[in-house]
């Protein structure tokens, strides 16, 4: 079994935190998803034996909660939030600049697999915006992704970019 | 200067660290309250007039109060879901102050007689969820969480649970589910999570700035945290400011400052402009329009009842004469149509049924009965729905027809030629 092989320890952890295992599921997707970028068909299935319930249930949980996700993504989830306080400091004017700057819409992957990026609902940053999310993360790349500026921000996204292909 | 009880960071440098948390007093409010009878420190919190600062303002010792005494197994929930547009303010406490929620939410532990503590933190508070988790291995380390602690005999853990993208998980019934391992779908009450909360046994819910007030209640008495504040708010509020403010940002201030006030400190209005309307609790409560009145009344948990919305989570949102009412009402419209659990028809079809109506401002085609079927959807969803979400999705369409109705004709008239279309930025499709 792939996961229990590879993450072993870090699944143990999360069991031990709950009375009940079915109460680990959200730990033990995410770490699914950090081991194959996204939810796998496998995983799911493991998932469903650990923790003793139906594949469908995890199937509805991973399509009831927006941060999970069982198509490949790129390798790195770019989030931008619109909503109402960032978007009367301009997010909206700023998320169609990085969209072009990549070249891809909302919620596309960059031909070179390297960026997913979403507009999304807030993410508790309103008196930063327009503020940006690297992998779940304000603070990625050694760059803080608030308070941005369109330029700032195109210059940590190639930033990021050049680390990556160096790696 | 005020009273500062929850963000001593912004005076105390590196206060989420362990050793200058304790250096300023940090767990003596514990140790004291370790050596109180439980009925006391429910009585203690219960006298400070506490009131919950997640939203609703239900008063915290009466819900402790709820529990039942008998030696069953007890779990404690703290609400870290914070995920309402305007709120930010559960944020800086855990990342610049983790220790006094971790002290509270252990305080409230022993009240109650929980052995358990989750902390439900939403999964884009990744980074904050790791500063939790290394601060609850540091007061294992140093004897403050396990088996006896400081030797009372208390026993209590604590664990970090995170999210994944779902705003109703901040409704404490869906909360409990999420922890349970299920869908963050709102349960029917009652029955109320201190009868059968998680996995069906007595829970208290509280949100993190609630739990962060515990601290100080018990170290300086509720007589003391009484004396800040008005009768309808006693303590110190943080207020969220966002929008069109020049220093947007938290804001820990005494319950009983007005607006006006407030957005002084806040730096003024952007561009010297006039405020036009104010949602004083995120996107969730009624928006006020800008009048005299609303901007010098003192603000707490009862006054701004009268006027049909509340101070809730104090996550003022602020909107000046450069914005669009009905545009904004659709911004909020998408949030509710995008966050609807999916549970309650109402709620599920009439968000879904508002953003198609509201998508024909941003086309140029609203209608001139579009409006009067905005009010009219809004209103069959009222009163009809499991939770609040669907009340939510209901205030920023009746509140801004009722208050702005000119910004809606002035979207009619572009429809038809008459008028100017109005500029809209580009909006968003709801997302997956």
């Amino acid at each position: 079994m792939a996961l229990m092989t590879t993450r072993r320890a870090d699944i143990e952890h999360h069991l031990a935190k709950y009375p009940d295992k079915r109460s680990a599921v959200m730990p033990l997707l995410y770490i699914a998803q950090e081991e194959y970028g996204h939810i796998t068909q496998e995983a799911i299935a493991e998932i469903a034996e650990i923790i003793d319930v139906d594949v469908t249930h995890i199937r509805g949980l991973i399509g009831f909660y927006t941060m999970y996700h069982d198509k490949p993504k790129g390798r790195h989830l770019l989030y931008i939030c619109t909503d109402l306080p960032c978007a009367v400091r301009g997010a909206e004017a700023f998320s169609e600049q990085i969209q072009e700057h990549l070249g891809i819409g909302h919620g596309d992957t960059t031909a070179d697999g390297m960026f997913t990026l979403e507009n999304v609902m807030c993410i508790g940053a309103c008196h930063r915006a327009p503020v940006m999310q690297v992998d779940f993360r304000f603070n990625y790349n050694g760059a803080n992704w608030e308070d941005l500026t369109f330029e700032r921000a195109k210059q940590q996204i190639e930033d990021l970019r050049e680390a990556q292909q160096t790696e | 200067m005020s009273e500062i009880i929850l963000l001593r960071n912004r005076e105390i440098e590196n206060l989420r660290n362990y050793d200058v948390y304790v250096e300023h007093g940090g767990f003596e409010a514990l140790k004291k309250t370790l050596q109180m009878d439980p009925e006391d420190v429910i009585t203690e919190v219960k006298d400070s007039n506490l009131r919950g600062r997640g939203g609703a303002g239900f008063p915290t010792g009466v819900k402790w109060n709820f529990m039942p005494r008998e030696d069953v197994t007890k779990y404690v929930a703290v609400n870290a879901d914070e995920s309402e547009p305007g709120t930010f303010k559960d944020r800086e406490i855990m990342e610049e102050n983790p220790y006094q929620l971790l002290e509270g939410s252990l305080i409230c532990a022993y009240a109650v007689g929980a052995e358990l503590v989750y902390i439900y933190i939403r999964g884009e508070y990744w980074e904050i969820a790791e500063i939790l988790d290394e601060s609850i291995e540091r007061m294992r380390a140093e004897g403050l969480l396990g088996q006896d602690i400081l030797g009372s005999g208390f026993s209590c853990d604590m664990h970090v649970h995170i999210g994944a993208g779902a705003y109703i998980c901040g409704e404490e019934t869906a909360l409990l589910n999420s922890l349970e391992g299920k869908r963050g779908q709102p349960r029917i009450k009652p029955p109320f999570p201190a009868q059968s909360g998680l996995y069906s046994k007595p829970t208290v819910v509280n949100n993190v700035e609630t739990l962060a007030n515990v601290p100080w209640i018990m170290e300086h008495g509720a007589d003391a945290f009484k004396a800040i504040g008005t009768e309808g708010g006693a303590g110190t509020k943080i207020f969220s400011v966002s929008g069109c403010v020049n220093k947007p940002g938290n804001y820990e201030l005494p319950l009983g400052i007005t607006f006006r006030e407030l957005f002084e400190i806040a730096g003024g209005i952007t561009d010297g402009n006039q405020v036009k309307g104010i949602l004083p609790a995120g996107a969730s409560a009624a928006i006020l329009p800008a009048t005299d009145e609303i901007l010098d009344m003192p603000l707490d948990y009862e006054s701004l009842k009268p006027y049909g919305t509340g101070l809730g989570s104090a996550s003022v949102i602020v909107l000046d004469e450069t914005v669009d009412m009905a545009w904004a009402a659709s911004k909020m419209v998408q949030f509710f149509a995008h966050e609807s659990c999916g549970q309650c028809t109402p709620c599920r079809e009439g968000t879904y049924w508002l953003e198609r109506l509201y998508e024909r401002i941003d086309h140029g085609d609203l209608d001139p009965e579009d409006v009067e079927r905005m009010d009219s959807v809004a209103a069959q969803m009222q009163g009809k729905c499991i939770c609040a979400l669907g009340e939510f999705a209901v205030n920023p369409v009746m509140a801004t027809i009722k208050h702005f109705r000119e910004d809606y004709d002035a979207a009619v008239a572009a429809a038809q030629g008459s008028g100017d279309i109005p500029v809209m930025p580009e909006t968003t499709p709801a997302g997956d």
